[in-house]
């Protein structure tokens, strides 16, 4: 059985180093191309005209004037009259021009009649007697979630649990199926109880979504030392990718697609255009070289992916390119779900949990959304959670780099630090005391906690909150912790070792800028013992090997087992080959450093190139993949922990927070480029300093538009509010020989709890909501001088 | 993007007369910097462009006895290097090398700067200047309005006025030269910005066919000012309160003091009140307070902008504070 596990500490050479990107020289250079680069011969322009409304039906279109406009080469109804909009900013018409001014003003010469409706776009504290209980659901609620692309599990178990209002027809289940339902979602309605009885009532925005109750928090709660309650909350903010969403699309002859797509999925793009298009998911080659951010919001192809493609076939089939405006970008691409909660804690005099409570809502759009992981990280061993979810017009959500993860980071950690201070303890202290609350990463934890400590020099800056005078700049500190899985995705890769000894390397995988390529080339360099530049890596297109979309943390783990499988089975391949010239048997050679050599005996040796000249005329590929339980060892593992720490200084008199520095501990088995991970780290703490500080999906109550849908008033930290950042990742022993797990989302998850955890340090009091901007630092010190 | 002729006169009466008798049919490009962003937006679409750039008396700096002349081409960024104004005035140059970002201090002009629209989020969103939903519902008032005006904000103009630069310029006792097809006219900058009362009217004293030539700052030797802003970024951010100050000094007392704050209001907003508060009195913490204090007696916030009152006053006393420690906060 060939050897595939990960080679330990004594044998590895570039595995766990710190290794440059093999592609920052041409991204530095202004030479990477991104899909927004991809201009093709006589590629035309297409652009969407947009519905201005939060909640309208659409009356009537009329398209003939721009239709006539010259220059104008297709027009495509996106969503006709009869269709209800549910957010301002979704697409009603496309067209597509010779260049973009035409597209745009062909866009004003289409007369379209809503009839407008009544919208929410608020995300405040359910009304009291407002709620909904969860009830049968009505054809009209399932036609919205198709629209909204509510998830098909999501859709399935919703049905299961709370039935029908009335049977579907099989007209009916066909059009829901036009709509894209699934199989699973069909098979569903038509087993679903119904409950005609409930279903007259009209559906409410607030939803109660979910109530649970663990142990007996009434009990626990009175025989409690402390008890500490506190309003917490995140607010919906946006991806703000900085390469907007979309794609050009043309038809390469009436049955083929080629397109390029902004995208974290390449691989799994042309099953979710197959249907839609009506071709085989065979006749569409996806293609992406790099991407300027996904963050969760580019998995699927889009509504307007699909169209550009319908009106690419409109127009004969030449190229056409739609990527969002920034506006459209903030507005419909992508949101991340708010969430808000009144949370009561209790402990032992000795700091011990006894008892959590939590009321939260929040929105994740027209779907509603689900309650974050609450309590976060502590099991706390009586609990009571209720959650009202509000489905209102802001637009839909996406999954968020570590989805429900940061708010519930949020809730959670806020409210045990005002625990903390109630009990008048030191975090470092009261947290660890609750760590065993954390199994099974309690190690992990306490070993980070220490390692953060020291790093921030806690000890030193932090202190009990305290009366400050008005005018001080007040410093504090706090910290948070953080979980998350990570294991690899599927990935399937083919790697070559030509005669002339050249080798290249082919995966449907994507990098996101997390370095995906270089990490794939450190560990087929590392396997065959040739230098990373000797390899050939070929990614981002559907002519190579599926690999799974690139969400979840999944991504390093599965592209490096099947890269180390593929390569340790290629080698061993080679190796049978060059046995008989070296006179010996496969099993007793190796490759270091570019060379084949008998192990012990390194005078019995051929170069690289001599040792593949033997392989004769034809190259020899292997595929390797993940998961492949015939290969033992699992090469990739699932679940993380790590610490962040925060140190904060806040002008008492303006309310503006400044962040002084931040510290992430953080684990993820074993690391395959030290730089590439910490980079992670690095760019992890900058977004949560933006989202902590800045960023919030500003909503105009009466005509329902988003306000800040440019980047002028949907701030993102700048160089100069980004301050010393210091990253340790835990290796070594415990950690190296847990296997290869994913670490895009963990980073990012704790800085909101730290921050505002910081801000309450050191102004003494709670500031409830992200972001920390002056008005609300303000009203929360007013507060507290009035109380 | 519209259609629209586009014309590059090199003399001020060629611009002049191509401008027009009616609002809003020529816009005026210089630097673009802002004008550029509200075509993009469809914001306002005018039919002609006339690019001034090409007219050279425009441009540059001079000095003589009624003080610094600086025409209204001049960028931004020429203007912060400028060693008269680094040398002479340097709460300007303060002001200056605060706005914006280099690329587009790079670009943007003076007279741009003075001219530049309200960054209100309903007006950049085309709901107008004075925006109200059919039923006549004033949307600033009854939505989104934490950035919006906390004085002079009882007419349906709740925007602030967005230039980081009139604040000091005004404190310095700044004059805007302007010309038109009956000639030239002087004014005191802080006249040249108008509160609107209808939609469709401008926020500035510019009549259609009239042009900003330069603007004429005082000698200030005897002048202890500063400018202070309050934003939540380090750089590149719209503040969320300026306050530009100038001291005249007889020993350790204030002689007299021109205090002026922005971001308040939706003209630049000098306060009469903080000066006489000044008057006579030394510089401490207790006078810059009760100053601040004084200044913000009238403020009368909107629904969601009642932190702005004491951004505003904290701003001020800063200012005042550092203009008498010679500009040094």
């Amino acid at each position: 059985m060939p050897d595939y596990a990960w080679p330990d500490a004594q044998h590895r050479t570039l595995i766990g180093t710190r290794v440059s990107r093999v592609d920052s020289p041409v991204k530095v250079a202004g030479q990477a191309k991104y899909t927004y680069d991809v201009h093709r011969p006589g590629m035309l322009y297409g652009k969407v005209l947009r519905c201005p409304y939060a909640h309208a039906k659409v009356v009537s279109i009329d398209t003939s004037a721009a239709e006539k406009m010259p220059g104008v080469k297709a027009v495509h109804i996106v969503q006709g009259p009869g269709t209800t909009i549910h957010w301002a900013g979704d697409e009603v018409v496309a067209v597509a021009a010779v260049d973009e001014p035409t597209a745009e003003d062909a866009i004003r010469l289409i007369k379209v009649e809503y009839q407008q409706l009544q919208h929410l776009v608020s995300d405040t504290e359910p009304p009291k007697g407002g709620v909904q209980e969860e009830g049968p659901l009505s054809m009209d609620a399932i036609d919205d979630m198709l629209d909204n692309q509510v998830p098909a599990g999501q859709m399935v178990s919703e049905i299961h649990q709370y039935g029908i209002g009335e049977k579907p027809d099989e007209a009916r289940l066909n059009d829901f199926k036009e709509s894209g339902a699934s199989d699973a979602v069909l098979d569903a309605l038509r087993k679903a109880a119904i409950h005609p009885e409930a279903a007259s009532k009209l559906p409410s925005s607030y939803q109660k979504a979910a109530a649970q109750t663990a142990g007996d928090p009434e009990k626990a709660f009175a025989e409690a030392d402390v008890v500490s309650e506190g309003l917490y909350g995140v607010p919906v903010i946006t991806h703000c990718c900085l390469e907007s969403h979309g794609s050009i699309s043309e038809w390469t002859d009436p049955d083929h697609l080629f397109t390029h797509i902004s995208t974290q999925n390449v691989s799994g793009i042309p099953g979710q255009m197959a249907e839609p298009l009506k071709i085989p998911a065979t006749n569409i080659r996806v293609h992406q070289d790099h991407i300027g951010g996904g963050f969760g919001s580019k998995f699927s192809p889009d509504r307007w992916g699909i169209f550009t493609a319908e009106i690419s076939k409109k127009a004969g089939g030449k190229p056409v390119r739609i990527m969002l405006e920034r506006d459209a970008e903030l507005e419909v691409a992508g949101a991340r779900p708010s969430a808000y909660a009144r949370v009561k804690v209790g402990a032992r005099k000795d700091g011990t949990l006894v008892a959590w409570q939590s009321n939260s809502w929040g929105t994740g759009g027209p779907g509603g959304g689900g309650m974050p992981p609450i309590p976060y990280v502590f099991s706390i061993p009586n609990q009571r959670q209720e959650h009202i979810a509000i489905r209102n017009n802001i637009g839909p959500a996406r999954a968020w780099r570590a989805p429900n993860h940061p708010q519930a980071a949020v809730l959670t950690m806020c409210a045990l630090d005002d625990l903390a201070a109630k009990l008048n303890m030191d975090p470092v202290e009261f947290f660890g005391k609750n760590l065993t609350l954390t199994k099974p990463r309690e190690n992990t934890y306490r070993e980070e906690l220490a390692i953060a400590s020291e790093l921030m020099d806690w000890k030193q800056k932090w202190h009990p909150r305290r009366q400050i005078a008005s005018g001080d700049l007040a410093r504090g500190v706090g910290l948070s912790f953080h979980t998350w899985g990570g294991r690899g995705h599927a990935s399937d890769c083919d790697l070559t070792i030509h005669p002339d000894g050249s080798v290249d390397i082919k995966l449907g995988t994507q990098d996101l800028g997390t370095g995906t390529r270089t990490c794939i080339l450190i560990v087929a360099s590392e396997t065959l013992g040739i230098p990373m530049d000797a390899i050939q890596l070929q990614i981002g297109d559907t002519t190579y090997p599926p690999s799974g979309g690139s969400g979840g943390s999944t991504t390093i783990g599965g592209v490096s087992s099947s890269t180390r499988r593929a390569a340790t089975d290629a080698r061993d391949a080679l190796f049978a080959k060059v046995a008989p010239a070296l006179n010996t048997q496969p099993d007793q050679l190796e490759c270091v450093s570019g060379k084949v050599s008998v192990k012990g005996d390194s005078s019995r040796s051929l170069s690289w190139k001599e040792a593949c000249s033997k392989l004769g005329v034809m190259p020899l590929t292997v595929r390797g993949k993940n998961p492949d339980k015939s290969k033992p060892p699992d090469l990739t593992n699932s679940g993380v922990g790590g610490v962040q720490m925060a140190e904060v200084e806040v002008d008492t008199d303006t309310g503006v927070v400044k962040v002084k520095k931040m510290v992430a501990v953080q684990d993820c088995g074993l690391v395959i480029d030290l730089k590439t991970a910490e980079s992670q780290c690095y760019g992890a703490m900058i977004m949560g300093i933006s989202y902590s500080l800045y960023e919030e999906k500003v909503m105009d109550p009466s005509t329902g538009r988003m306000l800040n849908a440019d980047m002028g008033f949907y701030r993102l930290a700048g160089l100069s509010d980004i301050p010393e950042l210091v990253v340790h990742m835990m290796t070594g022993k415990g950690y190296d020989e847990r296997g290869v797990i994913g670490l895009g989302e963990p980073p990012v998850i704790s800085p909101g709890a730290a921050i505002s955890n910081a801000v309450a340090n050191a102004i003494g009091v709670r500031v409830p909501f992200l972001p920390l901007t002056p008005d609300r630092v303000l009203a929360a010190l007013e507060q507290k001088a009035g109380a | 993007m519209r259609p629209f002729e586009y014309v590059s006169p090199n003399t001020r009466s060629q611009a002049i007369s191509l401008l027009g008798a009616s609002r809003g049919n020529a816009e005026i490009l210089a630097g673009g910097t802002d004008l550029l962003t509200l075509m993009k937006d469809d914001v306002v679409a005018p039919k002609r462009l006339i690019n001034i750039k090409g007219i050279n008396d425009l441009h540059g700096v001079s000095s003589n006895a009624q003080g610094f002349h600086i025409g209204a081409l001049t960028t931004l960024g020429d203007l912060a290097d400028d060693a008269t104004v680094r040398q002479n005035y340097p709460a300007l140059a303060e002001a200056l090398a605060e706005a914006a970002s280099p690329q587009i201090r790079n670009l943007a002009t003076l007279g741009g700067n003075l001219c530049q629209r309200p960054r209100c989020w309903y007006f950049r969103n085309g709901f107008g200047l004075l925006p109200k939903n059919e039923t006549g519902k004033e949307l600033v008032a009854e939505g989104e309005n934490r950035y919006h005006a906390i004085l002079g904000n009882e007419g349906p103009a709740k925007f602030v006025s967005p230039s980081t630069l009139v604040p000091i310029l005004v404190a310095y006792g700044a004059k805007i030269r302007l010309e038109g097809p009956k000639g030239k006219r002087e004014l005191p900058l802080e006249k040249f910005f108008v509160i609107p009362k209808n939609e469709g009217e401008r926020e500035h004293d510019l009549r259609p066919n009239e042009i900003v030539t330069e603007v004429v700052i005082p000698p200030a030797s005897d002048v202890r000012a500063a400018h202070y802003e309050i934003r939540q970024k380090e750089i590149f951010d719209w503040p969320l309160a300026v306050a530009g100050v100038a001291l005249k000094m007889r020993g350790s007392n204030v002689q007299s003091a021109r205090i002026v704050m922005g971001y308040v209001a939706p003209v630049p907003w000098p306060s009469p009140e903080a000066e006489q508060a000044l008057v006579g009195q030394p510089i401490n913490k207790d006078t810059a307070q009760r100053a601040a204090e004084a200044a913000l007696t009238n403020a009368k916030p909107l629904s969601h902008n009642a932190y702005k009152v004491q951004l505003a006053r904290v701003a001020l006393r800063r200012a005042i504070l550092k203009a008498a420690s010679g500009g040094v906060s």
